[in-house]
């Protein structure tokens, strides 16, 4: 009783320093302050929830036209960290900012460059950079190429010496047939000696005559063609001058219509209903793509006369043929669907990725291509193999990859409309120019529902799903993503089937009038601050405010991993130190979720406490005291368990289990 | 919140007042002491071009509800429209803020002044072809469509190679840009089409 009020006490002075800025409501406010927001180019009104802007910075003086908002030459893309520094790519270059004092970001370097989309990565001492464009140079001269064939057109990969950062040192340029659109740096465990790029482009093939070999011919008339096919960069640690393309996998070879979620609900109820009258007339059905569906006559009279006759009758058909056909549809039908006749046309499939995620901790990549979201094995980093695929009918265009940090689940977002266009409009769907979320089991991936910026933007607001990444809270999936002028939007899809929005910063339109480019472009977690790059604002970065549904425990806990560097599409496993404050979190996620009953948690929030003032053996002994509480507790979690949240038992047994595991690495580590 | 981003402003036009003697950027400069547009005639040619283009790509998308094409054609055309006026839209701004004509979204073909019949762009559809999809329904409105928006596509396509096989075509920015996710997001849904028309031809009825 005593720790207990101990704790209570200590909870009541910090929810006192903080109930100026506390929200702990659980419902998102309405009306929704997104809506109405004052446009202007620095000075739209602005709207956040549960997440403090700390700072806006604008654009150095060589990245700004202060003549023309939102001038399109100037736009601000991707962005990459290392150290103190965050590098912003833009179709004019690069800046890099040094954000030590997250407060007043300090310009480190402006450096010109023109050629979209500078998707920018760093690798120990190397700046990579994308060239898509036709106006790139070698010499990153600015005044464009005109020629349409030219030695001194970049499209590809320029690597820089960043050794020092403030001086930038060309070392070579990589040129590739599609240029460069994004790139994804790639480490191989077992080849320490080189580090890989996965190059992705959806521009148009270069002429052969500008680089030797692009053919933009199908694959059938030219093996070598440049469409349907990725291309992966060697780059020599130790000579990175040498770097080159070392294979050009085609990933894409052979992709049959995968299996594809998200048939229209009326089609789904349509066919499940003609089938259901169909059988209960004695009609034939079959399954095609997960859709069981009514044979036609044609195709059973058809059937049953082969059948009659197989058998040397005449005749109309009996029972029996009748029986065996029912027997055979299935495989019949499956005969016939695949695989799908061809005319004359290219081959079927995408032609290229937009975006590859790799997670070489478990060896995987998920790509965003085309029309298709793929599962890659990446063991072989240099040789990259397909071994799955989704399709999806809502999705347009596969945009970029995100995994959870113990991959068993993958969302992908759809770029539709390329970024330009207002798709997040009252009139736009809620599933289109979403994210998608899936679940994953070995190859099979398994929709589970979309995700959309829940608040309408208006028609002269550029908004689609774009780049994000997780913010590193233990035990939960949180993603932050950026949406353009939709803002930055963080979420919770622990649960893949309901994932919700928990905090949001968004701006107030360019212009009133028409559609200027803007918004945020990648909103990355980097070392406890969720850092933006805003197209025409400059850099934005924020800082999660503890609510309903983030803790300050969580926060700090989220703060507990630290990169020495991060490239957002170079996915690292997430490993946090045995901690005081990580136990806390996911105790604060046990209350959240009744997880455990409210004596229990706070009886083990007061033995961790009291344990944390005691050292030595005393805290050893405290510690472990715990952990056997915990291990007790953990088959009777949860305690209380609400209607409808009987999926939650298992995962709540479950961190209570981690919760215990922490608690006794806490217990070896005292001494 | 505005306190930071005031001092950044101020820092920064400590910065500027010290390294640069005005305001404009060397680079802003480079590109204005160049003197020619960032854009040729092809730009304004292929822009204004695919405002009819897809036009009629909105008009044969808009008859799915009344032909009765299936719902899954119905949601590709949904999309078609969106997509398809957006990108209508985004060029007749474009147009506009460069002080070039802006043409009308005559599904029938880019329409020039002083030429009596809209210009037909590559794959569009003829007269004759728009009235036999205009015929069509049911299924083989659906299979007509997916054909003929197949060719279509392809146009667009064959638009953007014929854009960057100009000498200093493309060198703009959003010209670029446009014409590169006009080629993305067709080729994408020429394949996601391609595999409609599959299915509808090679399924057992």
């Amino acid at each position: 009783m005593k720790s207990e009020s101990l704790f209570a006490i200590v909870a009541l002075s910090v929810a006192a320093c903080a109930s100026s800025k506390l929200n702990l409501s659980t419902t998102a406010p309405s009306p929704d302050p997104r809506v109405g927001l004052r446009a202007g180019w620095m000075n739209a009104a602005e709207a956040a929830w549960n997440i403090r802007l700390v700072s806006t910075t604008p654009p150095s003086p060589d990245f700004i036209n202060r003549s023309t908002p939102g001038d399109f030459q100037f736009t601000n893309s991707d962005l990459s960290f290392t150290g103190p520094y965050v590098i912003q790519g833009n179709y004019a270059g690069v800046q890099v900012w040094d954000i030590a004092n997250p407060k007043r970001p300090r310009l480190h370097k402006a450096f010109v460059c023109p050629g979209s989309q500078s998707d920018v990565s760093v690798y120990r001492e190397m700046l990579f950079v994308s060239g898509e464009a036709l106006n790139g140079r070698t010499d990153c001269g600015t005044q464009g190429v005109t020629d349409t064939v030219s030695h001194d057109r970049l499209r590809g990969i320029r690597i820089f010496d960043i050794t020092d950062i403030a001086n930038p040192r060309h070392i070579t340029d990589v040129q590739t047939c599609r240029g460069s659109h994004t790139h994804t740096v790639v480490t191989s465990p077992t080849d320490t000696a080189n580090v890989y790029i996965y190059v992705s482009g959806s521009a148009p093939v270069r002429s052969p005559n500008e680089l030797a070999g692009c053919s933009s011919a199908p694959p059938d008339s030219n093996p070598s063609s440049a469409l349907f096919r990725i291309e992966v960069i060697q780059v020599p640690l130790a000579r990175p001058e040498q770097a080159r393309i070392v294979s050009s996998p085609r990933i894409f070879q052979d992709l049959v219509a995968p299996a594809r979620h998200g048939e229209a609900p009326e089609d789904i109820a349509a066919a499940a209903q003609a089938a259901a009258e169909a059988r209960a007339n004695g009609g034939f059905t079959a399954t095609r793509n997960g859709v069981e569906i009514v044979l036609g006559p044609r195709f059973v009279t058809f059937r049953l006369d082969s059948i009659v006759k197989a058998r040397g009758g005449t005749g109309a058909p009996t029972a029996a043929d009748s029986a065996v056909l029912r027997t055979n549809a299935q495989a019949i039908v499956d005969q016939i669907v695949k695989p799908p006749t061809r005319g004359n046309g290219p081959p079927p499939g995408p032609t290229q990725c937009h975006d590859i995620t790799v997670y070489p901790a478990i060896g995987l990549a998920g790509g965003a291509c085309g029309g298709y979201g793929l599962l890659l094995d990446i063991r072989d980093v240099a040789n990259p193999k397909r071994i799955g695929a989704v399709a999806d009918s809502n999705f347009s265009f596969w945009h970029s990859a995100t995994f959870n940090n113990d991959g068993t689940k993958i969302l992908f977002t759809d770029e539709w409309g390329g970024g330009l266009q207002p798709r997040c409009r009252v009139t736009d769907k809620p599933e289109w120019g979403a994210d998608a979320i899936f679940t994953r089991s070995g190859n099979t991936m398994t929709f589970k529902s979309y995700y959309k910026l829940p608040a309408p933007q208006t028609p002269n607001e550029n908004c689609v799903a774009h780049n994000g990444t997780l913010i590193p809270i233990p035990g939960r999936d949180i993603m932050v993503q950026a949406w353009y002028q939709g803002g930055i939007s963080v979420f919770d899809w622990t649960d893949p089937t309901h994932p919700r929005e928990i905090a949001f910063f968004d701006r107030g339109p360019m212009d009133s009038t028409k559609l200027v480019g803007a918004g945020s472009w990648s909103a990355y977690w980097y070392n406890g601050y969720i850092v933006s790059s805003e197209i025409s604002r400059g850099l934005d970065i924020f800082e999660l405010q503890p609510s309903a549904f983030i803790s300050q425990n969580e926060i700090d806990a989220a703060k507990l991993i630290h990169f020495d560097y991060l490239n957002a599409q170079d996915q690292q496993q997430l490993v946090w130190p045995a901690s005081f404050v990580v136990a806390r979190a996911y105790l604060d996620q046990l209350a959240r979720s009744n997880g455990l009953a409210p004596g229990k948690v706070s009886a083990a929030r007061s033995a961790l406490a009291r344990a944390e003032k005691l050292s030595g053996r005393e805290r050893r002994d405290a510690l472990a005291q715990l952990t056997t509480q915990l291990n007790s507790d953990s088959p009777g979690a949860p305690q209380l368990v609400v209607d409808g949240q009987e999926p939650g038992r298992a995962a709540d047994q479950e961190k209570v289990r981690t919760l215990a595991e922490v608690v006794a690495e806490l217990a070896n580590a005292a001494r | 919140m505005k306190t930071p981003f005031l001092v950044v402003i101020a820092t920064a036009a400590c910065t500027t007042a010290t390294t640069h003697q005005a305001s404009v950027s060397p680079a802003a400069q480079a590109r204005a002491d160049s003197g020619r547009p960032s854009y040729t005639a092809a730009d304004v040619h292929f822009v204004a071009g695919m405002i009819g283009h897809h036009a009629q790509a909105v008009q044969m998308a808009g008859w799915a509800p009344s032909h009765g094409a299936s719902p899954a054609v119905r949601v590709l055309c949904e999309r078609i429209v969106v997509a398809q006026n957006d990108e209508i839209a985004f060029a007749q701004r474009w147009l506009r803020e460069h002080n070039e004509l802006v043409p009308p979204a005559d599904p029938r073909g880019h329409v020039m002044p002083g030429m009596d019949h809209p210009m037909l762009m590559p794959g569009m559809l003829t007269p004759e072809q728009m009235a036999q999809l205009d015929a069509a329904r049911g299924r083989e409105f659906d299979r007509l469509f997916l054909t003929f928006m197949i060719q279509h596509h392809r146009g667009a396509i064959t638009m953007v190679a014929q854009l960057l096989a100009v000498p200093g075509a493309a060198q703009d920015g959003p010209i670029f840009r446009f014409a590169a996710d006009v080629n993305a997001d067709q080729t994408t849904e020429i394949d996601r089409m391609t595999r409609m028309l599959d299915a509808l031809t090679g399924s057992p009825q």
